[in-house]
């Protein structure tokens, strides 16, 4: 018998027997699966501009840079200010068109990520630039995929990620950003997604909150077609 | 060697007194417990979220041979290999081969509490691969040779003063007591450790049956750059990680991340399904999933603490137990520390060995209060000292109860029993808390309380007409 066999014998064997007492609890209730978990998770706001708010607040807990623009020509721009700020010396973005329009006015060095790039030098330039599937205004969080942020590393190996993400890409919550994921791409999802709260972080030495512990120290999320947050 | 008790008595016996420790825990845990309850409060209704949470690790775990097979079956059709290991040989056995297979030099891991169940770090340093740790906690206990302390927080034991002497010593960084620059310290160390990494190895906190993918919880993004860069991602997860649906972890993220470390929710959490597909530009080009039993099912045909496979590592129990706190993380000896390693450890190791983990409970069932998937943590606490007596209690253990059980269920008996304890208080006052005292065990460490001048059953009779 293989190992796989003796496995899945061994746990319809256990099965067979049943649980009881408290083990066997909360059992009957479920077949509701996650189906109004909504009511359970905090509280967001129903309509936009209070949801807006919601991300704004969270992003500025969570040290995100929030970065409302009116328009391309507006993002464009403030990628200028960003890259003059940061004294960006070089930034790394996916190959594609959309993006290739918003940084034409950049005149620092362009990497263009694909398969026969270095991961040494991703990791030399000064920021990675990357779309993204969704903003969810209840964690503050971007949803990323491999297909939105030009592969798994361009988001995570640069020291600054700076985000683009269009102001009709809020969603409220997270189950919301995972049936926006089951819609885009079941069943052929990317083989890599992530939701990124923050700048990387931790508290392993005495539980101090550093930032920037293997990922990017700073985050930026540029919202394109939105001037302000009230 | 000694047993694992005794040496649990000892170092225990040595890390209660130990004030500094003591206050390092009570900082510590302090600021964890206030965002804990305020990041709980955001919920509408955390205590319906925890029912919840359980009904759907219960599901999963009702149904775990279906969904491990929808698991592995998604996950193959996505371009993975998945192996199953019976133990943890049978694992690391795998892990082995796979390396040696790939000539690997390096290997790079993050963060995951089953490669120390399965003592994988020791198996593949002896066959001369060199490990690295990425997470920082991690880092920082592999540099000073030591287990993890803490299953969420490997050094949280260590001042920042003790990490820069460590860095300085190994390193050659110079000495500081600023935690940003000791973590730049390790960030730039690790930064090449992945470049030149040929494996990547990282564990999984849920396993989506559903979609076939993996779900990695973090916040330093050492997990996202351990399975981007290196050209093979390992993933070592035990059965129980499967959860029904992708939906599920709408709920299951969040609360993993207030009960674990108090945030609303932790900085990347990443789903991984497969190696990089064709219109990818970058990740590994094979990844390998290995489901590891070890003992699981022998915990899944316990029809009393099956509920204990619902557990999702968070740690929250750890934190709120007032042994955990006192005694620390290296004093249980086990893996998984804490209320849910007494639980578990009898199960995965022997009871006999491991029943003393259950003794040293006040019972008071702060853990279970606490666990954000209803864990009955303190009862199966008692079931296993029962368990334990049950399948092998000394003789003097067995004949004491039976003779206490045949005196207290004769009311003479039991009055004679009372005046002959009575007359013997003089003599073990004489000789109390020294090595003659026939009840020296407790009156070490406690006071022998003193009898009532008057028992109740005497009480009870004046009071009666």
């Amino acid at each position: 018998m293989n190992t796989r066999d003796s496995i899945l014998g061994r746990i319809r064997e256990a099965l067979r027997a049943g649980s009881v007492g408290h083990a066997a609890e909360s059992g009957a209730e479920l077949g509701a699966g996650s189906v109004g978990i909504r009511r359970f998770l905090p509280k967001v706001p129903d309509d936009f501009p209070g949801q807006l708010a919601l991300f704004a607040e969270l992003s500025a807990n969570l040290k995100t840079e929030f970065l409302p623009c009116a328009d391309e020509a507006a993002a464009s721009a403030q990628l200028q200010v960003l890259a003059a700020r940061e004294q960006w010396e070089s930034v790394a973005c996916p190959a594609n068109s959309e993006m290739q329009n918003l940084l034409t006015a950049l005149t620092i060095p362009k990497l263009e990520v694909s398969r026969s790039t270095a991961m040494t030098d991703l990791g030399k330039t000064s920021a990675g630039i990357t779309g993204c599937d969704a903003l969810v205004a209840q964690t503050g969080s971007v949803l990323l995929t491999a297909a939105s942020g030009g592969g798994r590393a361009l988001s995570v190996l640069p020291p600054h990620h700076v985000v683009i993400a269009s102001a009709s890409q809020l969603v409220p919550d997270l189950p919301a950003a995972f049936e926006l994921l089951h819609r885009k791409y079941g069943p052929n999802f990317p083989s890599f997604m992530t939701f990124i709260t923050g700048p990387s972080r931790t508290g392993d030495i005495e539980r101090i909150l550093v930032l920037g512990a293997h990922g990017p120290r700073k985050l930026s999320v540029i919202m394109v077609g939105q001037t302000a947050v009230s | 060697m000694p047993s694992a008790a005794s040496k649990f008595n000892t170092d225990a016996t040595r890390m209660v007194a130990d004030a500094e420790h003591r206050q390092m825990m009570q900082q510590s845990l302090t600021g964890y417990q206030k965002t804990r309850s305020t990041n709980a409060g955001r919920f509408q209704d955390w205590e319906s979220a925890r029912t919840r949470a359980a009904a759907i690790k219960d599901e999963a775990i009702r149904n775990l041979d279906r969904y491990l097979e929808q698991f592995e079956q998604k996950l193959i059709a996505r371009g993975a290999k998945v192996f199953w290991a019976n133990d943890a040989a049978e694992a690391r056995g795998y892990i082995l081969d796979l390396a040696r297979a790939k000539q690997a030099k390096t290997i790079v891991k993050s963060k995951t509490m089953v490669s120390e169940e399965i003592h994988l770090n020791p198996a593949l340093e002896k066959a001369g691969f060199q490990v690295v740790e990425s997470d920082l906690g991690e880092f920082i206990v592999q540099l000073r040779k030591e287990p993890p302390y803490h299953i969420v927080f490997p050094a949280m034991h260590l001042t920042r003063g003790q990490i820069s002497d460590l860095f300085h010593q190994k390193l050659g960084s110079e000495p500081t007591s600023d935690p940003e620059e000791l973590t730049m310290t390790a960030r730039r160390t690790l930064r090449q450790e992945y470049l030149v990494a040929d494996i990547g190895i990282t564990g999984a906190n849920f396993a989506v049956a559903e979609t076939g993918m993996i779900s990695i919880t973090e916040n330093e993004g050492n997990a996202r750059l351990t399975s981007a860069l290196p050209k093979t991602h390992v993933v070592l997860l035990g059965i129980e990680k499967v959860v029904p649906r992708l939906a599920d972890l709408a709920l299951l993220l969040p609360m993993l991340a207030t009960a674990g470390t108090g945030q609303q929710i932790t900085c990347y959490n990443s789903l991984i399904g497969g190696p990089r597909s064709a219109e990818e530009v970058d990740g590994p080009e094979e990844m390998h999933v290995v489901l590891l039993d070890n003992s699981r099912t022998r915990l899944l045909a316990d029809a009393e603490q099956r509920d204990a496979l619902r557990c999702i590592r968070c740690g929250a129990c750890l934190n709120v137990c007032p042994i955990f706190r006192n005694v620390g993380g290296h004093t249980y000896g086990t893996t998984y520390q804490g209320p849910i390693g007494s639980v578990i450890t009898p199960h995965l190791r022997s009871l006999q060995s491991w029943q003393h983990l259950s003794q040293a409970s006040s019972l008071c069932g702060a853990c279970t209060e606490t666990c954000p998937v209803k864990i009955d943590l303190h009862h199966h606490l008692l079931q296993n000292r029962r368990n334990a007596v049950t399948e092998k209690g000394s003789i003097l253990q067995k004949l004491g109860f039976k003779a206490f059980a045949f005196v207290v269920n004769r009311p003479r008996w039991f009055a004679m029993g009372v005046r002959a304890m009575k007359c013997f208080m003089p003599l073990q006052h004489l000789l109390n808390a020294t090595p003659a005292d026939p009840v020296w065990p407790w009156t070490k460490s406690r006071e022998l309380p003193a009898f009532a001048r008057k028992s109740f059953r005497e009480l009870w009779k004046q009071r009666t007409p």
